[in-house]
């Protein structure tokens, strides 16, 4: 038998935008599921009008931010205020989809018509998968966000940077990133769920509920304890060392390293070769070792400021102590263990031309991924999916057309 | 302890979880959905039972919050794996088990002949799914990476920090936990095709791979426009001029950007009107045209200099001076503008949004005669699946319960085990 993907032949209406949404279903579709991406010239994706562009050049096809969370999926425009277009979504989903997803605010896909209490009347097996910055309910559920200022909301922003300064804001749309997992994961319960029983439902993630999970420990040690955690640099309380220290080199040369107990500790003076204060006494123990970091993180930077971040990395690494270097986006495309993995899969794309995109963090022994196609320009399907998939003629295709249907 | 409502969407499925603190979250958000895990844990308990912080600074492995976090709905036994007759027992559990996650150094389980392909032939529809920092094959497949080293190795630690101090990681720093919740998506997917062809397979999860995919673009900004990102503290490039995302407020920060375009459209005009009423428009007294928002939307914030944004920044610091973090959430909620508190753990635990939800849960401890309060479902889902069907286990807690109950060994013989060190 050919290798055969995972979810070939379910298939997926995606409405969603940002973030969240279309990296899940992404994954579905390199995963081999088929998906339609839906979009509007009306209302862009805020990802295809901010960089990376190709060349410098703005362009509503020339984002790579679009791009790497949208390939594999057809993509297809519809400006769903208007009724004909609103009757082509529901074509594609009673007609096509097992699977609707969507990242709206609460009441866009109810104004359309798609929302799941409407479309389960004609489908009842049908499977809603719907993300929202704080969910689709509750007093602030309206309010608008992107993950940038939702990773300060949900908690990530406060506890990082340095004890003495302001907080610094953890890089990009984390949360986004902590939370698309979780739809992953719920919409594949579902379809087992289906399966088994033949039952469709309704899913709804919040990002701030799904970022929680990741701050459940500290959070209850406020409820319980009454203890607010604060950001504390690079420090942990269960090891030391335990940083990033700069390294020989121009420019921006560190190395995270972390030593967690008494075994790696004598590991990391012999890779360092033993030097005199390693046997001090002030950093014969763990707990002395925390008493003194300060000390401990200058002789340490005393040592790595004579290597390059790679020896220091191989060095410790070779000892059996956990090591390494802090990659650029320049050294993430040379890694070698993530071109080992296949981690940076390039497709060549209309307009940005040949460039990386990445499947998701896991492999699977019989069943591999493939990122079939790169990502769509706007409506670059328009035709393909009407026709092929929808079965209209050329007719019915050039009324929406004339009608702005298709904008 | 279950709900005895309709059955979960995973309920019927078993899962054996033998991970360290690398991997309790994936069995978690299994568990939570209705799959019977069972951890095993060497005897004597995981050493993650010992990370802070602890039920009432108790240090105690039965009281440490962050296993009672990762560890719910799962039942809890003990076994040594390395010695013969837990093997023995071993394989005799992964006859009736669907799952077995593990995170283990890769050749490990290999070594112990307990590893993908031994497993297999025991059970031949069986899905591994294992987790380790880099994956099981490649150059660094054997080298070390605790969450702050992953989040160096995967461009995190780069962009994140002030400029003129070394990069800095998350003081809760969650690098396995989202690796985690990826390896539950694929161990599902990996169930969800031996459903469909009755055959199981090696699932291999990395986190450096888990968490290369929260940063963003970082690789994109290399490989398009040959750009590094670099962190700035609060701030980031979004073209030329650097823009703030967390301003000081009465009580803390909140989180705003003012950028330009679609983004900027939504916020900037209720925003100024705001200003407006207060008398503090500052350097956006000639900008009343934003009430308009067609008009801002015009506004490139990849054109705009470092003097308009700092002005304009400016303005906003003293404003928000005078506003307390609730103050703005509460007006961003009425106006619809994307400003966001800066919450402290404090503050998410009093969140109003979550608490109007029902979000956070009560689970009962019946060891320490108390309700403890837990986080709620990442999920709503209709047919309603979620819930901590228990706390975590305690050491050995569902020895007798499986040793006895499901695998029929007699007290005699686990008298004989616990003796040997096996259980």
């Amino acid at each position: 038998m050919a290798k055969q993907r995972i979810f070939e032949g379910l298939k997926i209406a995606d409405f969603t935008w940002l973030g969240v949404g279309p990296i899940a279903m992404k994954f579905m579709a390199e995963m081999g599921a088929t998906v339609i991406h839906i979009e509007s010239h009306t209302r862009p994706d805020i990802c295809r009008v901010s960089p990376p562009y190709k060349d410098w050049q703005p362009g509503i096809n020339r984002s790579a931010f679009f791009a790497v969370y949208n390939d594999s999926k057809y993509g297809i425009t519809l400006n769903l205020r208007m009724p004909q277009a609103q009757e082509v979504a529901k074509r594609i989903i009673n007609n096509w989809a097992d699977v609707v997803a969507d990242a709206h605010l609460p009441g866009v896909m109810e104004s359309w018509g798609l929302d799941y209490e409407t479309l389960k009347k004609e489908k009842p097996d049908l499977i809603h998968v719907a993300t929202a910055l704080q969910g689709k309910t509750g007093p602030y559920s309206k309010m608008p966000g992107h993950g940038m200022v939702g990773v300060s909301l949900c908690g990530f922003t406060q506890l990082t940077g340095w004890p003495d300064r302001e907080p610094t804001v953890p890089f990009g749309a984390l949360t986004d990133f902590l939370t698309f997992p979780h739809m992953v994961t719920a919409l594949i319960s579902a379809l087992l769920y289906r399966k088994k029983t033949g039952k469709g439902q309704y899913i709804e993630i919040s990002q701030l509920e799904c970022s929680a999970q990741y701050l459940a420990p500290p959070i209850m040690d406020y409820m319980i304890n009454g203890r607010i955690l604060t950001r504390m640099g690079n420090r942990s309380p269960y090891a030391a060392p335990h940083a990033v220290y700069r390294c020989r080199g121009e420019g921006e040369k560190w190395c995270a390293i972390v030593v967690s107990n008494e075994e790696e500790w004598d590991n990391f003076c012999r890779a360092i070769g033993n030097p005199e204060w390693s046997r001090d006494t002030r950093f014969a123990t763990f707990q002395a070792r925390k008493e003194n970091e300060e000390e401990l993180d200058v002789l340490v930077e005393e040592w790595t400021t004579e290597h390059s971040p790679e020896e220091v990395m191989r060095l410790l690494q070779e000892a059996g102590v956990a090591a390494g270097m802090v990659e650029s986006g320049e050294d993430l495309v040379a890694d070698p263990q993530l071109n080992h993995r296949g981690t940076h899969v390039i497709l060549e794309h209309p307009e940005i031309g040949p460039h990386i995109y990445q499947p998701p963090p896991y492999r699977f022994s019989k069943t591999p991924h493939e990122l079939t196609m790169p990502a769509p320009c706007l409506g670059q399907h328009n035709e393909y999916v009407l026709k092929e998939i929808l079965g209209m003629s050329d007719d019915e295709v050039a009324d929406l057309l004339i009608a702005g249907a298709l904008e | 302890m279950d709900k005895g409502k309709q059955e979960a969407v995973l309920s019927g499925y078993r899962i054996i979880d033998l991970t360290n603190d690398k991997g309790h979250y994936c069995g978690k958000v299994l568990a939570d959905l209705g799959a019977d895990v069972i951890k095993i844990e060497p005897p004597g308990g995981d050493p993650s039972r010992n990370i802070g912080p602890f039920y009432r600074d108790i240090p105690d492995p039965e009281k440490s919050l962050y296993w009672w976090a990762y560890n719910t709905s799962k039942r809890g036994i003990t076994l040594n794996l390395e010695s013969d007759q837990g093997k023995h027992i071993f394989r005799r559990l992964v006859k009736t088990a669907d799952v077995v996650v593990e995170s283990s150094p890769p050749g490990y389980m290999d070594g112990l002949g307990l590893g993908y392909t031994a497993l297999s032939e025991i059970n031949q529809d069986i899905v591994v799914t294992s987790i380790t920092p880099f994956g099981q094959t490649g150059p660094y497949k054997d080298w070390k990476a605790d969450d702050l080293v992953g989040w160096a190795m995967a461009g995190q630690a780069y962009v994140t920090g002030d400029d003129d101090r070394p990069p800095c990681q998350i003081s809760f720093p969650h690098g396995y936990l989202v690796t985690g919740s990826h390896a539950a998506s694929g161990t599902l997917a990996a169930l969800y095709y031996r459903e469909c062809s009755g055959e199981g397979q090696h699932v291999d999860v990395s986190m450096q791979e888990a968490v290369l995919w929260t940063t963003l673009i970082l690789v994109q900004f290399w490989d398009i426009m040959k750009i590094n990102l670099f962190r700035a503290g609060s701030r980031r490039s979004m073209g030329t001029a650097l823009f703030r995302l967390a301003f000081p407020c009465k009580d803390g920060h909140v989180g705003f950007l003012v950028a330009g375009g679609q983004l900027a459209s939504i916020t900037m005009p209720p925003l100024i009107k705001w200003m407006a009423e207060e008398g503090m428009l500052g350097a956006f007294e000639d900008k009343k045209d934003w009430e308009a928002r067609d008009w801002i939307e015009k506004v490139d914030a990849m054109a705009l200099t470092q003097e308009t944004v700092d002005a304009w920044e400016n303005s906003l610091l003293n404003f928000f001076a005078t506003k307390t973090k609730t103050e703005i959430y509460e007006k961003a909620r009425e106006k619809s503008m994307i400003i966001y508190p800066v919450s402290t753990t404090k503050d998410l635990a009093e969140n109003v949004q979550l608490k109007t939800r029902d979000f956070y849960v009560g689970v009962e401890h019946p060891e320490l005669g108390e309700t403890i309060t837990y986080m709620g479902s990442p999920y709503k889902m209709t047919v309603d699946s979620w819930s901590i069907r228990r706390r975590a286990p305690l050491i050995g807690e569902h020895n007798k319960e499986i040793y006895d109950g499901e695998l029929g060994l007699s007290q005699a013989d686990m008298r004989l085990l616990k003796e040997a060190g096996v259980i």
